[in-house]
């Protein structure tokens, strides 16, 4: 029923997209912020990819579109460390505003093609073979992967952490939570860039719409690994979240191919969000439930 | 050593909320003294840990620390040298991280040199293990495990560990026992005089229990509504007895308030 090349199609999605993933494991779960620059970071990411490839330059397009990806992060660190603006304020101020700016990187055009044009599969494709596309997306989110993980071990990452998980703390052992949540920020949204950025080049098209929700699968594919890895060290966690994201593909695979159509996808997406993070509410609304269930009973 | 000029905070200035925290307060430490703090609620010694540690400006006055004007200051930049203990044990440490990585946190105030990209040593990790044990509380053997599923009073031992790590200018603590199980308490308290002893620590604790305010350290400094009303110290202070000092307390017109002036016998 499920054909190979939907399954290779999952996974390279699947891993290609785990890059929001883990930039919301950083941003989210770590850094406990929920940030919204994420939808706007991603087409920004692939806005940038797009125009640089069109220009000839493929591989110089992916670093450059982590550059802009963490300026975005940084502007939203900005507002909400220096202007004292609300975190999810601030990343919806940046969201907005990099429309514009992801218009005007694509030349104020609503999309970009690249038919034509060298991309990072095509450069690799004459070796690869069949797995030209896996194998490159499989590499650059694992190595990712395990480099967040490496930089969350440093006295840096271990102040990122600390930022998240207890501010009043971090105050009291001299780190600056304003460079911290700064740091964080950027580096996730330079992840998000790239996951757009590698999007653009493997579809060979970048859209001003790419990123709208991307926040929101970037979360489900989290809760997913979450649930996959409940506990566990850091390295668990980063898996978690590319398997996640693989997961999530093939859940989607599975509802196109039981002809759904695509435009029900978002609704799906944002009802496992919703319930997902929502669950410790619901279990904790039925407990008193039943206890006085059992009282009526006795 | 720490000297406090003049130093005024208003919250609220103008509103019907307006509250004079504190007012004109003047305090010097000489390097070594350990000055024990009593009042009751609201009557500004958090303010006054506070305004010292940075956590606010302060409208008035200055503060100095080893003779350096450290009043604007904010307070990442001062917890380099001044550590701090709160009552709440889940205040002081991150839950979600290993014992390992909260007591690396608290060493890089000593690490100011090396990069932030550099990983926890292995002559650190083994210099986190003998710090860990004189704790004696087999913390030594589980230093992968995370903080969170330490006890309360684990967890402030480990937290006073952290402040002290370090060996800071100024150590405050904040009624850092109030909400351990006697045993424990008392257990943490041995602790705290002990480090601060050895490390000759400069230190102010806020307490609630009038015995040990008088038993511990060499000083003891009494506040009401904003401002330092009695300082104790030398001969003056060891002639001083737990019924004297509430007397002397209730002399003062102190209102019935949640007083945990535990009277108890004397230690």
């Amino acid at each position: 029923m499920i054909s190979s090349a939907v399954i290779f199609s999952a996974l390279e999605l699947g891993f290609l997209y785990a890059l929001v993933a883990l930039a919301l494991f950083l941003s989210f779960r770590v850094l406990n912020i929920a940030d919204m620059t994420t939808d706007g970071a991603f087409t920004l990411g692939c806005a940038v990819s797009a125009t640089i490839a069109v220009a000839g330059h493929p591989l110089l397009a992916l670093p450059a579109a982590m550059l802009c990806g963490a300026c975005a992060g940084g502007v939203t660190a900005l507002l909400q460390t220096k202007l004292k603006i609300p975190s999810i304020l601030a990343g919806i101020i940046t969201n907005t505003g990099l429309y514009t700016v992801n218009l005007a990187v694509m030349g104020f055009s609503s999309n970009v093609n690249m038919m034509r044009s060298e991309t990072l599969f095509t450069l690799v494709q004459p070796y690869l073979g069949k797995v030209y596309k896996l194998l490159p997306v499989a590499l650059i989110t694992l190595t990712l992967g395990v480099l967040l993980v490496l930089f969350l071990k440093t006295r840096l990452g271990l102040s990122i952490r600390a930022t998240g998980d207890n501010p009043d703390m971090v105050r009291a052992s001299s780190i600056n939570t304003g460079f911290t949540i700064t740091v964080g920020l950027c580096i996730a949204n330079s992840l998000t860039a790239l996951s757009g950025a590698v999007l653009a080049q493997y579809q060979k098209t970048a859209d001003i719409n790419l990123g709208t929700g991307m926040v929101i699968i970037g979360l489900a594919s989290l809760i997913i690994g979450e649930t996959l890895m409940p506990r566990g060290r850091l390295w668990r966690k980063a898996l978690g979240a590319i398997l996640g994201s693989i997961i999530y593909r093939f859940i989607i695979a599975l509802a196109l191919r039981m002809d759904l159509p695509s435009e029900c996808l978002k609704l799906i997406s944002a009802t496992i969000v919703a319930l997902a993070i929502g669950l410790p509410a619901i279990k904790g609304a039925m407990k008193p439930a039943t206890k006085n269930a059992v009282k009526e009973g006795n | 050593m720490l000297k406090l000029s003049n130093l005024s905070k208003t919250f609220n200035p103008g509103t019907v909320n307006e509250k004079k925290a504190l007012s004109n307060v003047n305090l010097e430490l000489a390097k070594g003294d350990f000055v024990t703090i009593l009042g009751s609620n609201g009557a500004g010694k958090s303010t006054l840990f506070n305004a010292i540690a940075g956590s606010f400006p302060v409208d008035e006055g200055t503060i100095r620390l080893d003779g350096v004007n450290i009043t604007n200051q904010p307070d990442y930049k001062r917890s380099k040298y001044i550590g701090r203990l709160f009552q709440d044990p889940l205040k002081g440490t991150a839950p979600n991280m290993t014992i390992e990585e909260n007591l690396a946190l608290a060493y890089m105030r000593a690490s100011e040199g090396s990069s932030p990209f550099s990983m926890i040593s292995r002559r650190e990790r083994k210099e986190f293990r003998e710090r860990l044990s004189q704790l004696e509380l087999g913390l030594e053997d589980r230093m992968e495990s995370p903080v969170g599923l330490l006890s309360g009073g684990q967890r402030q031992a480990l937290t006073l560990l952290m402040a002290t790590v370090v060996t800071p200018k100024l150590l405050l603590l904040d009624e850092h026992t109030a909400a351990l199980d006697p045993a424990t308490a008392e257990k943490v308290l041995a602790l705290t005089q002990s480090i601060v002893a050895e490390n000759q620590i400069t230190c102010l604790m806020i307490t609630h229990n009038v015995p040990s305010a008088l038993a511990l350290g060499n000083r003891t400094i009494m506040m009401r509504n904003g401002t330092i009303t009695l300082k104790l110290s030398g001969k003056e202070r060891k002639a001083m007895t737990t019924q004297r000092l509430l007397d002397l307390f209730h002399s003062q017109g102190l209102e019935s308030d949640r007083i945990l002036f535990s009277a108890g016998p004397e230690s």
